[in-house]
C-alpha cells in the first residue's frame, strides 16, 4: 500500500501515486504526473491581514464563474480559507467582485 | 465607551458631482459630531467599475471613512446611508479587533523566528546580505512515497 493515499476515498486503490497534497481527493491519477505540492498561499507569503479591499489578492481566489475557490484547490490553510470568505463576501457587497458570472 | 474603530465604504452613483460627494461627507461629519466619534481619515478612491449592475449602472465612485466611535453611532450612520438617495452601497466593518489580531499574528511570528535564530547561535535579525530562505524539505515529498504507512 505504499502508494496508495493515506485515507483515501473508496476506490483509491493502489492506482495513482498518492501524492500528499492535503485535502486532495481524486484517485485515479495517472502515474508519474508530476503533482506540486500546494501551500496556502497566506502562510508562504504572509499576509495576516486579508482585506476585502485588496480585490486584487482576492480575485485569484475567485475562478471564472464567480465561486470561491475550495480549499483543495488552492490549498490555503483552514484558518486562511475562513479569513478569506469572509473578505470576499464583504467585497461582493460593495460591488468589488461579484455574486455570479454567468 | 470604549471607542471602537470602523470602516465605512459607500459607493455614490457615478453621476454625483463634487458636490454632492462632499455633502454626503459633512452628513456623516454632522452625525459624528452629534452622537460623539472621531472620523479618522477619508480616501475617496474615485470612480471604479461595478463588478456587477446595480441599477443601470456600471461605475461607482467609491469612497472611504475610517471612524472611530461607538455601535450607537454606527447604527445610525447606517441608519441614514439606508434612506440616503444617491447611494448604491454601503459597508461598515469594525476592524479594531481584527486589526490587534492581524498584529498579534505578525508578533508571534517574528519572536518565533528570532527564538529559532538565536536557538541555531545568529543574531536574532536577518542580517544584510544573507540571501533568501533556504528552500529545504522541497524534495522528500516528491516520490509520492509516505515511509510512515509502509
Amino acid at each position: 500500500m505504499a502508494f496508495a493515499k493515506k485515507s483515501g476515498p473508496a476506490g483509491s486503490k493502489a492506482r495513482g501515486r498518492g501524492a500528499k497534497a492535503t485535502g486532495d481527493k481524486k484517485d485515479g491519477q495517472r502515474r508519474g504526473m508530476f503533482r506540486r505540492r500546494k501551500v496556502c498561499k497566506f502562510c508562504a507569503e504572509r499576509i495576516d491581514d486579508i482585506n476585502y479591499k485588496d480585490v486584487r489578492v482576492l480575485s485569484g481566489f475567485v475562478p471564472e464563474r464567480g465561486k470561491v475557490l475550495p480549499r483543495r484547490i488552492s490549498g490555503t490553510c483552514a484558518l486562511h480559507q475562513r479569513k478569506l470568505r469572509t473578505a470576499i463576501m464583504r467585497a461582493r457587497q460593495i460591488a468589488l467582485l461579484p455574486y455570479v458570472i454567468d | 465607551m470604549s471607542e471602537r474603530k470602523y470602516e465605512l465604504v459607500y459607493v455614490m452613483k457615478p453621476d454625483a458631482t463634487e458636490a454632492e460627494v462632499a455633502e454626503q461627507q459633512t452628513q456623516i461629519e454632522a452625525i459624528i459630531a452629534r452622537v460623539g466619534g472621531t472620523l479618522e481619515k477619508t480616501d475617496p478612491w474615485g470612480r471604479r467599475k461595478l463588478a456587477y449592475d446595480i441599477g443601470n449602472h456600471k461605475e461607482g465612485f467609491y469612497v472611504l471613512h475610517l471612524i472611530a466611535g461607538s455601535g450607537e453611532l454606527m447604527k445610525e450612520i447606517d441608519r441614514r446611508l439606508r434612506n440616503t438617495e444617491g447611494l448604491l452601497r454601503h459597508l461598515i466593518v469594525r476592524v479594531d479587533e481584527h486589526e490587534r489580531k492581524a498584529d498579534r499574528a505578525k508578533n508571534i511570528r517574528v519572536e518565533d523566528s528570532r527564538r529559532r535564530r538565536v536557538a541555531r547561535g545568529l543574531p536574532p535579525d536577518r542580517q544584510p546580505g544573507e540571501g533568501p530562505q533556504a528552500q529545504d524539505g522541497d524534495d522528500d515529498d516528491r516520490d509520492g512515497f509516505d515511509p510512515t504507512e509502509a
